[in-house]
């Protein structure tokens, strides 16, 4: 009974789509002790889109994810998903919540000991009571998605970069989730995969009737597959837009990112004391033979 | 000194001491939490025996040969030491009663520590490292309830049967050196090793014993690899950890576990 109202719920969801959003970021802060990550961000992700999330490394971004998943807590502020408060949850609760979320992991974070088979399997036998001979036609049905089929008994230190991250993102949709997050699905691939997994991403977002949160700092890929954009920097919301609002922004952060220009409102230097007065200036300590 | 310093000093030893405290707090917890989450490993005894396999079957080489050449150390050893006062006869009884005891429990804890509860380590710390924990976590499955509980189980059922071959290959190892090698009566090693040797106060503390090595060194070895950090240094200052720490915890339970089991405390 369990596992056919999982198999079903995307239907139903997609179905029951209305205008409130699935994903909605009210005034959130974070922080690790007193180092502040995000401070008051307001993210929505309506139902049905994808949305990237962008900004240089270290801005927030994964961290924003973590939150939504309820990794995190929030230090203020608040994360719905479906309309319920996830730090609100309960252990129980949290599970209840993630089994309708997918998550595709920087490097896949594949199951080294499991063959990709069974990495794609493994959600359906944990939190499903299907019998084996129908998970067997889900996974070669969720692999042959990602292109994969063929590759179903291989180990995942048999597969290169971009197939691991394939692998990853049918083990994602194993569930037919309502939330698909990508925590930089493009980093570290090859043009060819690269712009595989950008159309996958689209696909199975518009097939499965989910919304998709893609965090990345690849601009150009990500331009052509996602709804709207957020940019991330220092832990706020810099600047939002659709792609096209994007492109032709002549805001001087967002211009530099999408330029990749070296110096801009991010500067090219780390702050330091003016060039010529540290050349002139003797070391305080000499330099030790052992050091 | 001046006071400044002294209270510097005085400020990183109570650091020191309440970090300790609060870690050790911690694996406490986390000793709650893996036998709470227990029902996993246990209703889903395959991914036990898997991890039997990994940890106890594998590790059953190092056991039965270090096993052997221990019982043969003993039979050269308490030879030459029992033939002084004429009670080369009783070769058997001090091998076995050695073995089932002390040696056996102890050693085999201790190579089981560097054996199985480094690898055990190192795969939830490497697991920890490459998100796995993440992933799973994630997919809504406790990963203390699929990960570390499964290896904790099958490090306490593994270690007390690894314990008891070793104590059989050692009692082997001391009949090939003292009987066949040397010459000790063959009857009265084996009959005086059954007189003396009591099944309730010899063998079942020695089985005692190992059951207990075997949850210490599990319980610390899922505990570091879980809290390692995420990082090639930190999984690999966590196995030294493991090891470390093991050891030390194997010797001092050992005592503890003598006094209350052979002194009458």
């Amino acid at each position: 009974m369990n596992s056919l109202f999982f198999a079903t719920l995307p239907l139903l969801l997609a179905t029951s789509a209305s205008a409130d959003p699935l994903v909605q970021i009210r005034d959130l802060s974070f922080a690790y002790d007193s180092r502040s990550i995000l401070s008051g961000i307001n993210i929505t992700i309506p139902r049905g889109k994808v949305v990237a999330i962008m900004g240089p490394s270290g801005c927030g971004k994964t961290t924003t994810l973590r939150l939504i998943g309820g990794q995190l807590r929030p230090t203020a502020g608040e994360v719905l998903v479906a309309g319920q408060v996830v730090h609100e949850f309960d252990d129980d609760g949290l599970y209840r919540m993630r089994r309708r979320m997918g998550m595709l992991f920087q490097f896949g974070a594949l199951f080294t000991d499991m063959s990709v088979y069974d990495n794609v399997a493994f959600q359906m036998r944990e939190h499903t009571d299907l019998p084996e001979a129908l998970i067997h036609d889900l996974v070669l049905m969720k692999l042959h998605a990602v292109g994969l089929r063929g590759a179903h008994r291989l180990m995942p230190a048999e597969l290169s970069g971009g197939m691991a991250r394939r692998v990853a993102l049918a083990r994602a949709i194993a569930l037919d989730p309502m939330l698909i997050m990508y925590d930089e699905p493009f980093a570290g691939l090859d043009p060819i995969s690269l712009s595989i997994i950008g159309e996958l991403i689209r696909t199975l977002n518009d097939a499965l009737g989910a919304s998709s949160i893609v965090v990345t700092h690849d601009v150009h890929e990500s331009l052509k597959i996602v709804d709207y954009i957020y940019f991330v920097s220092e832990g706020k919301i810099v600047a939002e837009g659709t792609a096209e609002e994007i492109k032709e922004s002549q805001a001087p952060y967002v211009h530099q990112f999408v330029w990749g220009e070296a110096d801009g409102p991010v500067p090219f230097h780390y702050p330091a004391r003016p060039y010529g007065e540290e050349m002139m200036e003797q070391p305080s300590r000499p330099r030790r033979w052992w050091s | 000194m001046n006071n400044a310093r002294v209270q510097q000093i005085l400020r990183q030893m109570g650091h020191q001491v309440t970090d300790r405290l609060w870690r050790l707090g911690f694996a406490c917890r986390f000793l709650l939490m893996t036998v709470l989450y227990s029902g996993t490993a246990l209703k889903r005894f395959h991914l036990t025996i898997r991890e039997i396999y990994f940890t106890g079957v594998l590790s059953l080489i190092i056991i039965l040969v270090s096993g052997m050449f221990v019982g043969m150390v003993l039979g050269l050893q308490g030879y030459d030491t029992l033939q002084r006062y004429g009670a080369a006869e009783s070769l058997g009884v001090l091998v076995a009663l050695s073995l089932v005891r002390e040696l056996g429990p102890v050693v085999a804890a201790l190579l089981f520590a560097s054996r199985a509860g480094s690898a055990i380590t190192a795969e939830i710390g490497l697991m920890k490292a490459t998100e796995q924990l993440s992933a799973m976590e994630m997919m809504a499955v406790s990963p203390i309830a699929r990960v570390v509980a499964p290896r904790f189980w099958a490090g306490v059922i593994s270690m007390p049967m690894l314990a008891a071959l070793f104590s059989a290959m050692g009692v082997l190892g001391g009949y090939l050196v003292g009987v066949q090698l040397i010459g000790v009566d063959e009857g009265a090693f084996w009959s005086q090793m059954q007189a003396a040797v009591d099944f309730r106060q010899d063998i079942m503390n020695g089985v005692i014993k190992s059951f207990v090595f075997g949850v210490l060194v599990s319980w610390i070895a899922v505990f570091e690899g879980f809290d390692a950090d995420p990082t090639a240094e930190g999984v690999s200052r966590a196995t030294t950890r493991t090891v470390v720490t093991s050891s030390l915890a194997i010797l001092a339970a050992d005592f503890v576990l003598t006094a209350f089991m052979f002194r009458g405390i």
